[in-house]
């Protein structure tokens, strides 16, 4: 099998998560639109490991798992949170730091 | 080899129209359903890639506890169950045009670099017990600095999220 098909593949995966972070207004969207990125990551770092006849590959991508975990936990927890204070998950509308 | 490139493809294909769909579908939790999808095709690509353990753990931690997580975010945050048009912001086609030309770049560079490198499958499978013995023997730290950031993390949702 070709590497670049996999690179290909988490390059798209990739760009359609860069997508939904700059265009979704969502908090929770915005949330998954970084699943995808570092989905995107871990193919990646898969596909070099197998390139490279070495496991290395597959313990970066279950560090990156761990850390997506952490990631989704804390990142929701914070959403929760605007939406207990604002009532609204509108990431537009948290504008506070605007000068 | 012609199988696993077959498979790739079919995978791949569903996985790119899934991902569409995450970024830019009018319903939440259709959004949500369609990142199981990614995600399984992602695990299935583990397993081309002969990386059986990862994509086990992919199913457990993504599908298993992560899409349930964003379901009940979804729903404690009384997000529209329906369809509602204004989940995208005005930045859309600024954000369109980011990501073509990150693809672009990213695409142009991938062919520059790895055209022609194959990815052959010799000595067998990287077995889960070679995964286990370079966790715990070279990668041992940085294992335990996970655990403590995953303790870390648990305490600090919990701080956030309850309700004083």
């Amino acid at each position: 099998m070709m590497l670049n098909y996999f690179l290909l593949l988490g390059a798209l995966l990739f760009c359609m998560g860069v997508y939904g972070v700059l265009a979704r207004r969502n908090g929770v969207l915005v949330l998954m639109a970084v699943e995808l990125i570092l989905n995107s990551v871990n193919i990646n770092l898969i596909a070099f490991g197998a390139f490279n006849h070495t496991v290395a590959g597959q313990v970066f991508a279950l560090f990156v798992i761990a850390i997506a975990a952490a990631e989704v936990g804390v990142g929701l927890a914070i959403v929760l949170l605007i939406y207990r204070n604002r009532r609204s998950i509108d990431v537009t509308e948290i504008d506070l730091m605007k000068g | 080899m012609q199988a696993q490139n077959i498979s790739f493809f079919v995978i791949a294909a569903a996985m790119v129209f899934a991902a569409f769909r995450v970024v830019t579908s009018t319903n939440v939790v259709r959004a949500a359903l369609y990142l199981v999808v990614v995600l399984a095709g992602v695990a299935a690509q583990y397993i081309l890639l002969a990386a059986e353990f990862t994509a086990v753990v992919q199913v457990l931690i993504y599908i298993g506890a992560i899409i349930v997580l964003f379901l009940f975010g979804i729903m404690l945050t009384r997000a529209p169950i329906g369809r509602s048009s204004d989940l995208d912001n005005d930045q859309r086609w600024l954000a369109v045009l980011v990501s073509l030309l990150l693809f672009g770049v990213l695409a142009w560079t991938l062919n520059d670099a790895f055209s022609g490198a194959k990815i052959r499958f010799t000595g067998g499978p990287q077995t889960t017990a070679q995964v286990g013995d370079s966790i715990f023997s070279t990668y041992l730290l940085p294992f335990e600095v996970v655990s403590v950031l995953l303790l870390a993390a648990l305490v600090g949702a919990i701080v956030l999220a309850r309700r004083d």
